[in-house]
């Protein structure tokens, strides 16, 4: 390759050069030295040999063999089953922002509905002009828009709340996504009913066996609510509510009802099974909160962790998590590696949207010695993400929901990694 | 209702609606007409009930108790039933009726959904005679003992609301570790995954 003019004039030669300086001038590293020639490069691999699989081999493709643990997990002795179960995004083994389809975890509380779209109904009834009923056909005939959100159970992090259990963020976090929703607003389809003004409260009811229902005001359904049916770019998975789910930007996961087959409205919320029983936040004086919707601001850091070792030995290492609030964006994420007695920001990076996964990197240089880490998020509204130990106090620890508190992992000189609590 | 509409879907039938509508509310909106008394629950409670949650609703195995832990919410250890937690009656018949039993749903008739939800009560102590009988007519006399237990979310109100002044330096003199999850030791064993990744990246 021969030097071009790059843009600012200098050569390419040069500018390779010049950014080799300021490496070195930052990292004070020196390149090691091979004792032997590299047999990945001297010998001819067979992938470099022999021919490949055709472009007819994977009509729809999957992962590399090599890449075969990084899979939903689910932690047996958690749930009385698996059909009212939860599994667990490989968060630890992802980047970016947008989570796969296929890792996308699951919560069921009836099992997987396989809906024929052919039988697929939506209906619309209650306190509205007109009660009415649509197939999919009709809900993609609407104007349609995209946005990108992150889906949190309310029970993330609620095995956490009397101390560090589980070892690894898929188990400790992984109860998010992140994708790419198409669909309608919900208050399309509303207006198209016809809403009489007494109507302030919506129920959403799903199709599967345990017929989810959530209440939801009124003011949040004709706000950014979104009836979806594409999630990044195809179908919605059967796990995740094919054909239709409910989308309910930065609110608590149960809400984004599967499946969705009704839409009623109504003057006062319904007070059912799963926000009286379930999701409602007992404190240490034996009451509860009731209606907790946001999910606010919290973070992980995803590597290094339990899961994810160092395992390059001391020097340049990226540290990377992300981080999410209910309540808007994420301008800021500060990181400890001694504990929280220093501080420094981290590296956004990425798109910053509204109630989605944010992602941020701390670049430095390992020295080889024990770390404990932390990440603390700040979201757009000023709200600083608190310890566990600030929210015990005020809430106990028998509230199971919205444990935002934040994570801390012990590293030791050997790279291994660990879920830990510090005082 | 001076928005645009499309003039898609089409209206809704009474059936339909009739089909699909079967929620209930504390206030006792969307209860059929019908009754079933403790007896005739215990009955159908035995047959289709008692296997998961237990002969007393007590629970068995790791499946939900629906009875009993009533006090026990400020405890270490609360333990939350219709009769402990639950603070109305109408999500009992409601969440009975559309979803259980657990992998046979909606096959309940209204009046097995009222005597299940009248055993329930009884089972709980809520009513205290065996020949009480549970109907539409007297549903809403009945009170939870929890009904005064929630309220809404009020975490605008608490102290970790809003903007805080972070610590960026000196933040601490030491810190120490108090608890580690490899003492519990209840994670899922990843040992296959590694394997599964050494084996593949060979």
């Amino acid at each position: 390759m021969t030097d071009s003019p790059h843009k600012n004039g200098t050569t390419r030669r040069g500018f390779l050069a010049g950014t080799a300086v300021a490496g070195a001038a930052a990292i004070t590293g020196t390149v090691a030295r091979a004792d032997a020639p590299d047999p990945a490069i001297t010998e001819v691999q067979p992938w470099a040999r022999y021919l490949g699989e055709g472009v007819d081999a994977r009509p729809y493709g999957t992962p590399s063999e090599h890449e075969a643990h990084v899979v939903r997990r689910n932690v047996e002795w958690l749930t009385a089953d698996p059909i009212s179960s939860v599994n667990f995004t490989p968060i630890h083994e992802l980047d970016g922002i947008i989570t796969p389809n296929g890792l996308c975890f699951e919560r069921h509380h009836g099992g997987i509905a396989e809906i024929d779209p052919a039988q697929y109904r939506l209906m619309i009834n209650g306190l509205v002009d007109r009660e009415l009923i649509f197939t999919l056909e009709d809900i993609m005939r609407f104007p349609r828009e995209n946005r990108a959100y992150f889906l949190e159970c309310a029970a993330n992090s609620g095995m956490e709340w009397r101390g560090a259990q589980l070892n690894g963020c898929q188990y400790t976090h992984g109860m998010i996504h992140n994708v790419m929703y198409t669909g309608v607003r919900l208050r399309t389809l509303l207006e198209e009913a016809g809403v009489q003004p007494e109507g302030e409260w919506l129920l959403a009811e799903g199709a599967d066996a345990s017929a989810m229902t959530r209440s939801i005001p009124m003011e949040k359904a004709l706000d950014d609510c979104m009836v979806a049916f594409k999630m990044n770019g195809e179908a919605l998975r059967p796990e995740q509510g094919y054909p239709v789910r409910l989308v309910v930007p930065g609110w608590e996961g149960n809400m984004w009802v599967k499946w969705l087959r009704r839409l009623e409205v109504g003057d006062q919320p319904w007070h059912h099974r799963e926000e009286t029983s379930k999701y409602t936040d007992l404190f240490a004086d034996g009451r509860a909160r009731r209606f907790t919707w946001e999910m606010d601001a919290k973070s992980i850091i995803t590597s290094p962790s339990p899961q994810k070792p160092i395992s390059h030995g001391p020097g340049p290492m990226v540290l990377t998590g992300l981080a999410w609030s209910g309540r808007g964006t994420i301008p800021r994420v500060d990181v400890t590696i001694d504990g929280g007695i220093n501080w420094v920001e981290a590296r956004m990076d990425g798109p910053s949207w509204d109630k989605s996964l944010h992602r941020f990197y701390y670049d430095f240089e390992w020295d080889g010695s024990p770390m404990i880490l932390q990440s603390r998020a700040h979201d757009s509204t000023g709200y600083v993400q608190p310890t566990k130990d600030e929210l015990r106090e005020v809430r106990g620890e028998n509230s199971i929901y919205h444990n935002n508190g934040i994570q801390t992992y012990a590293v030791a000189a050997d790279g291994s990694v660990e879920n830990v609590e510090i005082a | 209702a001076s928005a645009q509409t499309y003039g898609l879907g089409r209206e809704a039938l009474p059936e339909e609606v009739a089909a699909w509508d079967i929620d209930i509310r504390p206030d006792g909106l969307g209860l059929p007409v019908g009754s079933g008394s403790v007896l005739e629950g215990e009955e159908v409670f035995l047959q289709l009930c008692a296997s998961c949650h237990g002969d007393f609703a007590e629970g068995a195995g790791r499946w939900p108790p629906l009875a009993g832990g009533q006090g026990s919410l400020a405890s270490d250890d609360p333990l939350k039933t219709i009769g402990s937690y639950w603070p109305y009656l109408s999500t009992v018949w409601d969440y009975v009726h559309r979803a259980m039993p657990f992998g046979d749903a909606q096959s309940l008739s209204d009046d097995e959904v009222y005597a299940i939800t009248a055993f329930l009560l009884y089972m709980n102590d809520i009513v205290l005679e065996d020949d009480f009988v549970l109907s539409n007519e007297n549903f809403t006399d009945i009170e939870m003992p929890n009904a005064d237990g929630f309220y809404m979310d009020d975490r605008e109100e608490s102290p970790l609301w809003g903007p805080r002044e972070v610590c960026m330096t000196d933040c601490a003199e030491s810190v120490e570790i108090t608890m580690r999850a490899n003492i519990l030791d209840v994670t899922p064993d990843d040992a296959a995954a590694r394997e599964a990744r050494e084996s593949g990246g060979e």
